[in-house]
């Protein structure tokens, strides 16, 4: 069983957004428009939060860290939803069942990364992007819980064309719109249980730390940089 | 037809806000309809466009609705735990006052519970709760906790309120039907009164370990989270006290009212207003220590993601809240019930009540959103600012909760009028005889 997780090199990383959009369009994220940007409503499924490190005498630095959902092996949202409608996967995607949810955002609260987000009002693509909306994502009604899911889709997708072909799903079937898009390829993608695949390599860097580890959410998602980031994030 | 023979004498005035209703309660009854709808229109509003409406955004997702949920039901304490406690320690002074305090717990759990439903994004779907329940979550133990809770004290008001139920049936006059199918055939028989007696024994223990579960889970949706100063061990107890204090404040000020407003001042007594401050003076500096306990383990502890919302609290952006909760939770009770002389009048130990209230709000919204507000990963927040639909709820929640209470005054006795007969007839020489047996030379009875 394929354990799937991400793993983003912020020493390539150039804070470009490539990522961002491609997941709003991948997705069908909603665009909130300025007015409710401004009041904290906007969603995207992949931020780029800053972080400032300045020494004192030293040139203050601004890093922005790409932060997807976490995909937790133990995640504190799924635990905490009263109707079941987060639940996690038998191969690890953290996932949200929108006809489901209640909206009670219990599950926002308590997730230390803050990547769920919630749909303050019915979403409203304007007319030349309702064109473009993905045919593979379902849009979510106003009132629901949403978050990264890995483009749980494309793995569908991709495990229905190995079948087709005959043949086991190989590393690069299967990637998110965000790791694909990345002009610097900072973002790799694929097995954690497959010692022999990129992630799992990368993982075993000296540069390797996940986001809030001491919190023992297990992320799935793991950030190198040769910089001093690690738990002090 | 069998009646229930009870002579009533003077406490047959207790009868008369049932049969006489004059034209104040029904502008009163007008106001309050007014407000209610104002924050009718606040949820349709809501309904219609969502909880844009409201001040929420990223990350503070919880707001007034969720501080107003818990306050309601802390408040819900008030009734039938104190009266249990106060029964179970048979504490002959809690006659006349328990009634009040009951129909306080039945009515805003009712709130509590709707408080919740407002922040729903999708109250349609709010059944899913029952059938895809997840029981690992604390908002389920919630929901389990609070439905038993409602269902038991409504037992527990019901059951002391069937005799004077059959007293309305008999001398009353009107809502025949009504009142004779809730008196369930009352004729205050020696059998009938040792059953009720009984069951009445039965529900006041248990309500109290159900009380006691109710905040602790309120307190656990909070605590069982990772988040900065919510995940705490003292949250249980602390939410328990805090819930005991609100709900003491409350009887206060409930019984000053229908005192004033019923001219009950010979039920409901100085003595009954200073026993209640000395309660809720205990509770000021059980409140003070829990508070004390919290923040100064939080501030040695120095964790940054805690200390940050420990800082915006003392002296940060929250802390004009902070410090006014200080003030009113902690400052002015103290002054007020600490001093006999203001703690033995009526106005005294109202001030202190008004205060704890409003201390005790600022206490659920401080727990409520500073934590949400300083998120362990640096993000773009800005401020929470309740909407007036968030407002425009709560005020109609509360015009809800005073009109429920005065239609029950209309309809039921508020003061147990059964109770304080049999307080004249039988706990005089009861009390007697148990005070001489705690003394030294008089046989113990096999019961104690």
């Amino acid at each position: 069983m394929a354990r799937w997780g991400m793993v983003i090199d912020l020493d390539r990383c150039t804070a470009c957004q490539a990522c961002v959009v491609a997941c709003q369009v991948e997705n069908n994220v909603p665009p909130t428009g300025a007015d409710q940007a401004e009041l904290g409503r906007s969603i995207s499924w992949l931020r780029l939060a800053p972080h400032g490190e300045a020494e004192h005498g030293t040139r203050p630095q601004m890093h922005l860290m790409p932060v997807p959902c976490m995909h937790c092996d133990n995640p504190p949202c799924t635990k905490v939803c009263p109707v079941q409608a987060t639940q996690i996967g038998e191969e690890g995607l953290v996932g949200q069942i929108y006809a489901r949810c209640i909206g009670c955002r219990y599950c926002t609260t308590a997730c230390p990364y803050t990547v769920r987000e919630f749909n303050w009002k019915q979403p409203d693509f304007p007319e030349p992007m309702e064109q473009g909306l993905s045919p593979d994502v379902s849009i979510r009604p106003k009132g629901v819980v949403e978050k990264c899911t890995f483009c749980h889709h494309r793995l569908q997708v991709a495990r229905d064309r190995a079948q087709l072909e005959d043949r086991p799903l190989a590393e690069g079937d299967y990637v998110p719109a965000c790791v694909e898009s990345c002009p610097a390829a900072a973002m790799t993608f694929g097995d954690l249980e497959d010692p022999n695949s990129e992630v799992s390599r990368l993982k075993q860097s000296q540069r390797a730390f996940q986001l809030l580890e001491e919190l023992g959410t297990e992320p799935k998602v793991t950030y190198l940089s040769k910089g001093e980031w690690g738990g002090q994030v | 037809m069998a009646r229930f023979e009870l002579d009533l004498g003077e406490d047959e005035r207790l009868l008369e806000p049932i049969a006489k209703t004059g034209r104040k309660f029904w502008i009163l009854v007008a106001i309050l309809l007014a407000i209610w709808l104002f924050g009718m229109v606040g949820y349709f509003t809501q309904l219609r466009k969502g909880l844009q409406v409201t001040g929420l955004n990223t990350p503070v997702y919880w707001g007034l609705y969720i501080t107003n949920f818990v306050f309601f039901i802390g408040i819900s304490h008030a009734g039938t735990l104190i009266s249990a406690i106060l029964r179970l320690s048979q504490a002959e002074w809690r006659r006349s006052i328990t009634r009040a305090a009951e129909v306080i717990t039945v009515l805003v759990l009712f709130f509590g519970v709707g408080c919740v439903l407002l922040d729903l994004g999708r109250p349609d779907r709010a059944l899913n709760v029952l059938k895809h329940p997840n029981f690992s979550s604390p908002l389920l133990w919630d929901v389990t906790s609070i439905t038993i809770y409602l269902i038991c004290s409504t037992i527990y008001l019901y059951l002391p309120l069937i005799p004077d139920i059959a007293i309305l049936r008999d001398r009353l006059g009107k809502r025949q039907r009504f009142y004779r199918a809730l008196a369930l055939g009352w004729t205050g028989s020696e059998k009938q009164q040792k059953l009720l007696n009984r069951a009445i024994g039965i529900m006041a223990i248990l309500v109290i370990p159900v009380a006691v579960s109710v905040h602790t889970v309120v307190s656990w949706v909070f605590a069982m989270t990772v988040q900065p100063m919510w995940h705490s061990t003292i949250f249980g107890p602390y939410f328990v006290v805090g819930a005991i204090f609100s709900g003491i404040a409350a009887i206060i000020i409930a019984m000053a009212v229908i005192r004033k407003v019923y001219h009950l001042e010979d039920y409901l007594k100085i003595i009954h207003f200073n026993n209640l401050g000395i309660l809720l003076l205990v509770m000021t500096l059980l409140w003070f220590y829990f508070t004390f306990a919290e923040f100064l383990t939080t501030y040695y502890g120095a964790e940054p993601s805690h200390m940050q919302v420990f800082l915006s609290k003392t002296e940060g952006e929250f802390a004009p809240y902070f410090w006014t909760m200080f003030v009113t939770c902690f400052v002015i009770p103290f002054a007020f019930l600490a001093n006999h002389r203001t703690r033995g009048t009526v106005w005294g130990c109202v001030v202190a009540s008004v205060s704890v209230q409003i201390g005790m709000w600022l206490e659920r919204f401080l727990i409520v959103i500073p934590s949400l507000s300083a998120p362990r990963l640096p993000m773009e927040a800005s401020t929470y600012r309740a909407s007036w639909v968030e407002w425009s709820l709560l005020a109609g929640f509360v015009a809800m909760f005073i009109l429920l209470y005065a239609v029950f005054t209309k309809l039921f006795p508020i003061v147990s009028i059964w109770e304080i007969h049999e307080g004249r007839e039988h706990s005089v020489t009861e009390v007697t005889e148990r005070v001489e047996s705690y003394l030294p030379g008089v046989a113990e009875s096999s019961h104690g």
